[in-house]
Formats: structure tokens, C-alpha cells, sequence
């Protein structure tokens, strides 16, 4: 089995304060945050930015497949992963699959790329809406994360596979009925102790597999479709307290499908050398891993954009406006024609600028965005940093959350965009700033999302 | 290049003009109609004496249908053209080249909208199939980019900007109210327009052109044959148009204070016209004021004044009818309105009262008798991206 070369967790800049549910919703919310992902986010953006996170150490690796579990996936009958394999601009022999609608299908996606030949990435990313003033809408959070997977001969390990368990099982406890923003659940006791008996079996499995004892444990994670039961079982695991991993509860939420994997980054982030790692997931039975940490950790450690800065950096939304974002509370849309839908067949033809965000140089060495048909040097310019030279705030323009924030941007080492910002207050933006480009769904049309790239101001980590 | 363009080969010798605005009552076939009517009785002549006709429509329909089916024209040809902004000049250009050429002898220009049918406040452009990644942005907010660029090139306050751009507005809602065509008649202090709130970037409804419904025409014929029609034809003295490549969006050359477009197209309209200096020269001009920082770059590519200098030229009323150089003494896009297809050739049809002494006494340009040359500068698309015409009309006869 494979072990982890590299991994990444994304956090979308948004958050709802608990707190102001009540006064609006009559009810629910709480204390502490939970991420939102913007308008122009979904579950597939979401992978992307997570992914080109994993990625940064070792984007060279010759993925064989790459993986997207989601519980909210914005298509269905056509593949979302093949969206996320084109903004990488992944090789058309990487196999790009979804594991679509369950909480347990990211640890399928695990499993399927630890145990295939070649190396893998799997991504797992969801928006989790509950109604107004409900439970999940606070327990819930918006998240991706990812994890790339492959041997010594695809790069350095940094935590390796020790013992893997999986249970199933076939009880109801949470369900959702496909299409709608709720999920439902039974009687929480009946789950909380169904998961208990199956976290416990799982745990004591996947130990004895590896040779350890509870104590021998760094750090536990637990987390899965039950908060209750995941707390419960955290308690009586038999590992110290210190050890456990806090499931950000309160500052995130629960990511759903991102959620393993994204707790699993934030671990990696700052475990030392040669620690224990246990992951239990509780969804439709129980997942217990044990990972070892390497010495090559320290090296794939991320120098910005780390788990904790995202957090740390999230700005809020008003209650209203994220439940306008969800299409939970209908909102007048802006009075401008809304955007045609996107043409396959050209979107298809300009699939290296618009998802894998190419450009091109001249002959001249200039870099031009987008392509020039008649320029064969293709410049990958996702990565790249820029500065906005002019920007202006549109008001009139058509945007599912208005004023539209439209900048010119430079880019470092050449070729200039103008450019929709994102994640940006129009009160805030300056010229001089710096951005970076970010996955986006623009608009939708009769169905058809329209992916493109943004700009987002650049915020801490190394520039 | 050859530009070799029509110097005094082709003269105007009819035109019309329909009131600019909300015309909830008329249909395109009415705004065509009322144009191409008044335009033939300008010129005294009957339909049958138009042998071509060009119709400038950016999105209003397509085809020579357009023209031909309410005008109940069966047997000549009809061209319509489309080039943004400046669908109008374009068709006043095709037909005052087929005259030239000799392939007719009168051929009409005319160019409509109808814009207020869609439901919607403000211009939109009808979507081509695409691949999504083209800019969603309005035209405002990209002509809005001017206004921190040029403020920032020549070291002037933003609020001095703003405050320039609300004389441009004022100036051209005056000139406006005393325009019995004109969609906006009222006007404007600088204090009241300043005060309005932004819509995109900093510019407020007040900066923008007029969004209207309207038609105008224009006759023309061979120079050698205008006097048969009217005693006082004008003359087409330069007729220029640059397309550029567009690279302007991309280039990080590019300032967004200047159009290298027009600049070019004015260059070879003067040198066409023989004008080496055009404040001094020009009557007037009317300009492509889509939004009021579009007029104050336009007054230094044009040539009116030198370059960073066009605020306080602005404030210092060099562009009222009473200043140096009349601008836009009709009141513009600003105020008379923007039924894009018509706005090239309504730009004309002032010229044409104007130099022909035909205005009102209350807008009539203060060099009117001390110079005969009008020009007339008719642009589409954006900053960067940008098609320009220029036009020089005059009313001295041709040297025989």
C-alpha cells in the first residue's frame, strides 16, 4: 500500500458567525464559526484548490488517477473530477474518477489510490448545507482537502499506511434525499451507540494490526457523520487527552467527505518525525488508519497557506448573504440579463486556457493571456503572483452576488488579465495589491457551470 | 500603408435626424422610416433617386431586410454593417466609397436602434456562443479605469478628475437642453453631478450615455453633382477608421489615459483635411462621449489640446459653444442619447446644421462663420479593444 507524499487542506476565505443565526433564524446557531464557501465556489473548486495545495512539493509526480469524493458534487451523470483534472492540467492518461455522495466515499477514494501501482490523488471537498437555524447548518462547515499518494519511487514518503481497517455496516442513521439542501437523521442515540461499538472494534483492530497499544498513539483523529459519537468515542479510546485532535468544530465545521482528509493535513502540518497517526472515520461503519510519520515530513511541511492560517485569515459574511449564497433564502436577482450558458464545444477547444489557465510567449518574449494561436510556447500561469495595476467596482454588471470587483493585473515575469477578484472587500482593494489566481465557477446557465479562473489578493505566507 | 482616402470626391447633400429617447411608440421600421423619409425630403429626392443604401445597426436585427422591408425597397442593394459603436460612420463610409468609386450615384446612409426593447436598464450586448472566460463586465466599468490611471499619470487628485468629468457632463447636458432632439434635456450643475452616487468604479448614471432609441441619415452624392441638390452640401474632407488588434487588454505597456485607435485615425483624417492645426481649424467636433472620461482622453488624442491638459481645459469651458472649440454642441451621447447605430451619423447631422448655420441661435457654436470645418470622432468597443472613426467635413467647395 501506498504512503503520502504530499498533502493539502483548503479552507474558502468565508465565515458565518453562529452567533447571529438565532436573532434571524428564531433559533439554532451557536457559539464559534464555520467556513462558507463564496457564491463562486463548489465542490469542485474547492478540490482544485486543495489539490494544487497537495501538489506544490511534487508537481512533477505522474499521477496515475486522480480521485473527487463529494456529497454535494455540482454535476451529476458527467464526471466532476474531470473539471479538477483539467484546472491541474493532468495528462489525459490520469484517470480522473468521482466517488460521489456518501461521507465514506473519500476514504473509498483513499483506498482506491493507496492501492493502485502508480500514484494517486485523492481529493475529497464539499459544501454542507443544513436549513435555517437547524443543527447540521452550525455542525456543518464548507472545506476541501487532499492527499497525494505514491511509494519511494514516485517521491518521499512522509507518512506511511501501518495497518488499515474497514467495517461496514447498514443502519440508517443520516440520509439525504438527493437534490435537497437538508440532510435527515434518526434518534441520535441509536447512532451514537451503533458508531461507539464499530469505533472501538475498528481502533482495537487496526492497533493490534500495527503492533501498538492506545498509548502508543500521537495523535487520534475522530471524526465522521455523528459529532456526538465521534466525541464519545474520542473519550474512551484510552489515549490522553493532549493527543486528541480537535476537530475544528468550532472554527470550520464539519467538511463532510473533506473532513478525514482535511483533519489528516492540519495533523501533518505540524507532527513530528515518527508519531503515530490514527484516523477513524465513523460513516456507514468505521475506518481506522494507523500512519507513521517520516523524516521527510519536514521538508513537504507548507512555507504559507497552511491549515491554520486559512483559518485564521477568514473574513464574515453576513447570515443573509450566505444563506442567499445557498440558494436557501431567494434574493432579487441583479435586473441585467443573465449570462448566456457556456458553449460546449468552445469551452472544449480553449480547455487549456479556461480550466488550466495558459497563456503564451511571443516571439518577442512577451506572455499574453489568453493564448495566442500563432505563440506555440505555452506558459503555465496559475501559480503565478501578479499585482493589480487599475481596478474598478461594477455595479450594474451582471453577478450572482454584486458589485462585481474587476481588476488589471500584472503578472510577475510578464502578461497582464483583467480580471474578476474574489474574496475581497470592494472598500478594501488598493492598486499595488498583490493577488494570486484561484478556481472559480463563474455563473450558471440551463445547468452548464462556467469555470474560470479569478484573482484573490494574496494574504500572509511567503509572496 | 495606402490610405489614400476621398478628399472633396463626395458630398452630403440630405440628412435627418429623429428625436433620440424613449420611443416606447415607434418600432425599428418607424425609426427607419422617419429617418430615410427625412432624409430624402433634405435632399429632394424621391426613393427611387437613391440607387444603394447602407444601414448601421450594431444589434437591432441583421440584414438589408431591415431597410428594404419597411422602406418597401425591392430592387437595389442594401447593405447592413455592424461595427460596434460605430456601425453608423461605418455605413456612411461604404456609401460615400461607392459613390466615390462611381458604382452609384446617390447612395443614403442610415443608422438606427432600438435599444429600449429589451426590458433592461442599459446596453447589452447580445452573447455570441462562447467559452466563458470573456469579460462579464460593463462597458462603464471599463471606461471607469481611466479615471485613477489618468489621475495618476499627471499627479492630479482624483476629486480634480471627478470634478472635470462632471464639467463634461454639465457642459453636454447643457448644449443638450437647448436640443429639441436630445433624450436629456435638463440641466446639470457640477455640484449636482458630483454628488451622484457611483455605479461603477467613479463614475455615477451621470457619466454615461443616454441609452435610446433613434435613426438618422445621411444622402450623399459626388461632389461634382451636390449643388444639383442643395445649395449648401457639406464636403467630405477626411473619412479614417483604425481597428486596432486589441492587444491594449493585454499589454502591460498599455495606461488606459490614451487610445492609440483613435490617435492613429485622427492623424490620417488630418492629414487627409490638410489640418495641421485643428483647435484653430475645427468649427467644431463632435466626439464619442459614452462616458465623460471618454471625452477628456478624446480631447488629447484628438489633438485639442495637449496631453494631461484636457481637465483643465474642461474646466476652464475651452469645449463649451462658447469656448475655443465647441465639443459636442448637440449634447453628445451624454445627453442626446446613444442608439448606437445612429450615433455616427447624428454626430453628422450636427455638422450639418451647424455649419450650414441651420442650429438653434440658442446652441449655435461661437466660430460659426470664422471656420467651416466640423469633425466628427465615432469609436466602439473599450480601452484596450477599440475601433475608431474620424471624420472631417467642411462646407468649401472643392477647388474646380
Amino acid at each position: 500500500m501506498h504512503g503520502i507524499l504530499g498533502f493539502g487542506a483548503y479552507v474558502p476565505y468565508r465565515r458565518l458567525d453562529l452567533s447571529t443565526v438565532a436573532s434571524v433564524a428564531g433559533g439554532g446557531g451557536g457559539a464559534g464559526m464555520r467556513a462558507v464557501a463564496s457564491y463562486d465556489e463548489d465542490a469542485t473548486t474547492m478540490a482544485v484548490e486543495a489539490a494544487r495545495l497537495a501538489r506544490r512539493r511534487t508537481p512533477d509526480v505522474a499521477l496515475e488517477s486522480i480521485w473527487l469524493a463529494t456529497v454535494s458534487p455540482p454535476y451529476l451523470d458527467r464526471t466532476n473530477a474531470t473539471t479538477v483534472h483539467a484546472a491541474l492540467r493532468l495528462s489525459e492518461e490520469c484517470g480522473a474518477y468521482d466517488v460521489v455522495g456518501s461521507v465514506r466515499g473519500a476514504l473509498g477514494a483513499l483506498r482506491a489510490g493507496a492501492t493502485q501501482s502508480g500514484p494517486a490523488l485523492a481529493v475529497a471537498s464539499d459544501v454542507r448545507t443544513g436549513l435555517a437555524g437547524g443543527p447540521d447548518e452550525s455542525f456543518f462547515g464548507d472545506g476541501a482537502a487532499a492527499v497525494l499518494l505514491g511509494d519511494e519511487r514516485h517521491g518521499d514518503v512522509v507518512a506511511e499506511v501501518a495497518a488499515w481497517v474497514s467495517l461496514s455496516d447498514e443502519f440508517v442513521d443520516r440520509w439525504r434525499i438527493p437534490g435537497e439542501t437538508r440532510s435527515r437523521v434518526w434518534e441520535e442515540r441509536f447512532g451514537e451507540l451503533r458508531y461507539n461499538e464499530l469505533g472501538h472494534e475498528a481502533m482495537s483492530r487496526v492497533l493490534k494490526a500495527a503492533d501498538l497499544a492506545p498509548a502508543d498513539v500521537d495523535h487520534l483523529i475522530v471524526t465522521g457523520t455523528h459529532g456526538r459519537a465521534c466525541r464519545t468515542l474520542l473519550g474512551r479510546a484510552g489515549v490522553a487527552p493532549e493527543r486528541h485532535v480537535d476537530g475544528m468544530g468550532s472554527s470550520i465545521g464539519n467538511t463532510g467527505a473533506a473532513h478525514p482528509f482535511l483533519l489528516l493535513s492540519g495533523v501533518l502540518e505540524r507532527a513530528e518525525a515518527g508519531r503515530i497517526i490514527v484516523l477513524v472515520v465513523l460513516a456507514d461503519g468505521a475506518e481506522a488508519l494507523v500512519l507513521r510519520t517520516t523524516p521527510a515530513l519536514a521538508a513537504t511541511r507548507p512555507a504559507s497557506a497552511t491549515l491554520d492560517e486559512q483559518v485564521a485569515q477568514g473574513a464574515a459574511v453576513p447570515y443573509g448573504r450566505y444563506l442567499a449564497w445557498r440558494g436557501i433564502l431567494p434574493v432579487e436577482p441583479p435586473r441585467r440579463p443573465e449570462p448566456a450558458r457556456t458553449s460546449s464545444s468552445a469551452a472544449g477547444r480553449s480547455r487549456p486556457w479556461k480550466f488550466g489557465f495558459e497563456g503564451s510567449r511571443g516571439a518577442d518574449g512577451a506572455a499574453h493571456l489568453p493564448p495566442r494561436h500563432d505563440e506555440p510556447e505555452r506558459l503555465p500561469m496559475a501559480d503565478a503572483r501578479g499585482t493589480v495595476v487599475t481596478f474598478t467596482v461594477d455595479r450594474l454588471s451582471y453577478s450572482p452576488s454584486p458589485p462585481t470587483v474587476f481588476a488589471v493585473v500584472d503578472f510577475d515575469g510578464g502578461g497582464r488579465l483583467p480580471v474578476e477578484l474574489t474574496d475581497v472587500d470592494a472598500k478594501a482593494v488598493r492598486v499595488g495589491d498583490r493577488v494570486e489566481m484561484t478556481f472559480r465557477r463563474l455563473s450558471t446557465a440551463d445547468g452548464i457551470h462556467n469555470y474560470f479562473w479569478k484573482a484573490r489578493p494574496c494574504r500572509g505566507g511567503v509572496d | 500603408m495606402a490610405a489614400h482616402g476621398i478628399t472633396d470626391k463626395v458630398a452630403i447633400v440630405g440628412m435627418a435626424c429623429t428625436k433620440f429617447g424613449e420611443r416606447w411608440d415607434l418600432g425599428l421600421d418607424e425609426l427607419v422610416v422617419e429617418a430615410a423619409e427625412g432624409a430624402f425630403a433634405s435632399a429632394g429626392v424621391g426613393r427611387r433617386e437613391v440607387d444603394a443604401y447602407w444601414l448601421g445597426t450594431a444589434q437591432s436585427g441583421m440584414s438589408g431586410l431591415l431597410l428594404s422591408r419597411p422602406l418597401r425597397v425591392s430592387d437595389r442593394p442594401v447593405t447592413r454593417v455592424e461595427n460596434f459603436c460605430a456601425s453608423g460612420s461605418e455605413a456612411f463610409r461604404q456609401a460615400a466609397y461607392a459613390v466615390a468609386s462611381g458604382a452609384y450615384d446617390v447612395a443614403m446612409a442610415l443608422g438606427v436602434e432600438k435599444l429600449k426593447d429589451s426590458g433592461f436598464q442599459g446596453a447589452n450586448a447580445a452573447p455570441v456562443p462562447n467559452d466563458g472566460t470573456t469579460r462579464s463586465v460593463t462597458a462603464a466599468a471599463m471606461y471607469s479605469m481611466i479615471v485613477p490611471a489618468y489621475a495618476k499619470r499627471y499627479g492630479v487628485e482624483v476629486d480634480e478628475v471627478k470634478r472635470a468629468l462632471a464639467r463634461i457632463a454639465s457642459k453636454n447636458h447643457a448644449n443638450g437642453a437647448r436640443n429639441p432632439r436630445a433624450q436629456f434635456r435638463k440641466e446639470m450643475s457640477v455640484e449636482q453631478l458630483m454628488a451622484m452616487p457611483p455605479i461603477a468604479g467613479e463614475l455615477s448614471v451621470f457619466d454615461c450615455a443616454g441609452v435610446a432609441d433613434g435613426a438618422a441619415a445621411a444622402i450623399v452624392v459626388r461632389a461634382e453633382d451636390a449643388y444639383r441638390y442643395t445649395p449648401s452640401p457639406l464636403f467630405v474632407k477626411a473619412l479614417s477608421f483604425i481597428v486596432g488588434d486589441g492587444s491594449g487588454v493585454s499589454d502591460p505597456e498599455y495606461d488606459f489615459t490614451t487610445f492609440p485607435e483613435v490617435v492613429l485615425a485622427v492623424q490620417e483624417a488630418y492629414r487627409q483635411a490638410g489640418i495641421t492645426d485643428p483647435r484653430g481649424q475645427l468649427a467644431m467636433a463632435e466626439v464619442h462621449d459614452c462616458f465623460t472620461p471618454t471625452e477628456l482622453v478624446l480631447m488629447e488624442d484628438l489633438g485639442f489640446c495637449a496631453r494631461g491638459g484636457a481637465w483643465k481645459e474642461e474646466l476652464a469651458g475651452t469645449f463649451d459653444l462658447t469656448g475655443d472649440l465647441p465639443v459636442n454642441p448637440d449634447g453628445g451621447l451624454k445627453s442626446f442619447g446613444h442608439p448606437v447605430g445612429a450615433s455616427g451619423l447624428r454626430m453628422m447631422f450636427e455638422a450639418w446644421l451647424q455649419l450650414r448655420g441651420e442650429a438653434p441661435a440658442d446652441r449655435r457654436i461661437r466660430t460659426l462663420g470664422q471656420r467651416n470645418l466640423a469633425l466628427t470622432q465615432n469609436l466602439g468597443g473599450y480601452p484596450g479593444e477599440m475601433v475608431s472613426f474620424v471624420s472631417i467635413l467642411g462646407t468649401e467647395a472643392p477647388a474646380a
